[in-house]
């Protein structure tokens, strides 16, 4: 009985917690095909990148011995001279050509490309391809994911407006969201906008709050996304916070850039390209933080579980399980922290460009 | 650096920006508006429920206060006018004593005097009837004795002296 209840405690955890169950189970099977050591270590550090990168289809595992996929495939949507829409299992997970309306185009390394009837990318000197690209706006497994993401605070929150109409008390998952919004109202906006300007900045900050913090949560399941550790998932949220900030500049945000008060004549022109480049890093700032630290915890998270495997013995693997697991616990609040930050930080820019003062400083 | 903008999806930026420029507008509309106005309204109706409870706590007290005021209002009241009454008895019961000592003495007054009256109209009355009688008396005797001068004038005489005497 006891023995049962550990390896549903360890199937449990596994599940929650291991972004890369599946993968691991490839690695894990593969090694017992090739003794080598430097093998597993690629193909550890090969699954890690394909996992933090975007991809065309969203698959749950593949076998590597058989070469099967298990999946669904995503809409392509290409512009290359006109709209060209195909399920992306044209492409066989980047093995074969996809040929849509007379076009060619093949996978390389998750990005699409045009080619010819055979195929064939061309390299250069590093290594990139010369091929064009035409644009893509393919239903990716991260832009699936931002879909389901908004699809759950809709349901969410529209039925907690819906549950407000009711009464005054909250009922359901409400009663656990309510807090929350309360929190970042009263800890977040209004300390930090100021209690005459903050209603206007609330919505923006309760969906980046909840969007992040969500994206964030469902990067650490098995599903094995990495959203919020795309740099142009981060970029887009970064640049709203950053116009939001200058289109709700008041006179004096603009006059403490440009013509700082209260300093002398030579230091207002030093000053002014400092401030100037301030505005533009604050928002780079926040795109990098939440980027990097997403994108940290899952390779950290990956490496020790890969670790596990790269260890083949007792005392190794199970620190190293012992270590993953603590770490995930650590990326649990590092999604929370880092939804904070991101919402906290633009609470404060806002305060910046709406805070009206007469004192110089 | 290089690897950044080479990881840079566009499509994926451009997705993002839409879809989520989508949901805030969606969710701003059908979530955040009601939402956050049923919070403020419920945050309004405690602050207004506990500002009523302390109006409320403050009238009670006031009303207690008047309360007690107006007790101690009538109980003083009460005091001054039983002391009034004390004193009003007090001078009304020395006022009936002296008038009743003054009626008293009057009427014993009055009494003497009747007394005195009823002695002089019965020492009047005696002295008229005495002397009636003594007329009678005299008359009977006179009636007898004139019968003889003599005698007659010697009563005289004494008669005289007697009357005189009397």
């Amino acid at each position: 009985m006891q023995r049962f209840s550990l390896v549903k405690f360890l199937t449990i955890v596994l599940l929650v917690f291991s972004t890369t169950l599946f993968a691991q189970h490839e690695q894990n099977d593969e090694h017992e095909g090739t003794p080598a050591e430097v093998s597993l270590k690629d193909k550890i550090k090969e699954s890690i990148n394909h996992h933090l990168l975007d991809s065309h289809d969203f698959i749950f595992f593949s076998d590597s011995e058989t070469g099967v996929h298990y999946g669904f495939p995503l809409p392509v949507i290409l512009w290359d001279n006109g709209l060209q829409v195909f399920l992306s299992s044209k492409f066989h997970h980047g093995e074969t050509v996809a040929e849509n309306n007379g076009n060619f185009y093949k996978l390389y390394h998750n990005k699409v490309y045009k080619t010819d009837a055979e195929g064939t990318i061309n390299l250069d000197d590093h290594h990139h391809p010369t091929n064009d690209k035409p644009l893509d706006f393919s239903i990716t497994k991260s832009v699936l994911m931002i879909l389901i993401t908004g699809l759950l605070m809709w349901l969410a929150f529209v039925g907690m407006a819906k549950s407000f109409k009711k009464g005054p008390i909250v009922t359901g998952a409400g009663r656990f969201l309510e807090p929350i919004i309360l929190y970042i109202r009263d800890e977040i906006a209004i300390p930090n906008i100021g209690e005459n300007k903050y209603r206007k900045y609330m919505p923006y900050l309760l969906t980046v709050f909840f969007f992040v913090w969500f994206l964030n949560l469902f990067g650490l399941t098995p599903l094995g996304v990495n959203v919020t550790g795309n740099i142009a998932v981060t970029f887009a949220l970064a640049l709203i916070t950053f116009l939001i900030t200058q289109f709700s500049g008041n006179k004096n945000y603009w006059k403490h850039i440009f013509w700082m008060p209260g300093v002398p004549v030579p230091m207002k022109i030093i000053l002014a390209p400092i401030e100037l480049l301030g505005v533009i890093i604050k928002p780079f700032a926040l795109m990098i933080r939440l980027y990097a630290n997403i994108m940290a915890g899952h390779i950290v998270l990956m490496s020790l579980i890969g670790l596990i495997f790269v260890f083949q013995n007792w005392i190794g693997s199970s620190l190293t399980f012992v270590l993953s697991f603590a770490i995930s616990m650590i990326e649990l609040l590092v999604a929370l922290l880092q939804a904070y930050i991101f919402t906290m930080l633009s609470a404060l820019y806002f305060g910046f460009a709406v805070e009206e003062h007469d004192e110089a400083h | 650096m290089e690897k950044l903008i080479n990881d840079f999806s566009f499509g994926l930026f451009f997705w993002q920006i839409t879809l989520f420029l989508l949901l805030l507008v969606l969710l701003k509309k059908f979530a955040w508006k009601p939402i956050l106005s049923a919070l403020d309204e419920r945050e309004n109706g405690i602050k207004d429920a506990l500002t009523s409870a302390e109006n409320a706590k403050k009238e009670m007290q006031n009303i207690q206060a008047d309360n007690e005021r107006i007790l101690k209002e009538a109980r003083t009241e009460r005091d001054e006018m039983m002391k009034d009454a004390r004193a009003i008895k007090e001078t009304m019961l020395t006022e009936a004593k002296d008038e009743a000592k003054a009626e008293a003495s009057k009427i014993i007054e009055a009494a003497q005097a009747t007394i005195q009256s009823e002695k002089q109209k019965a020492i009047t009355e005696l002295k008229t009837q005495v002397a009636e009688l003594s007329v009678g008396i005299a008359e009977k005797v006179v009636r007898k004795e004139l019968a003889n001068d003599k005698e007659q004038s010697a009563l005289i005489e004494q008669l005289l002296k007697e009357v005189t005497i009397s």
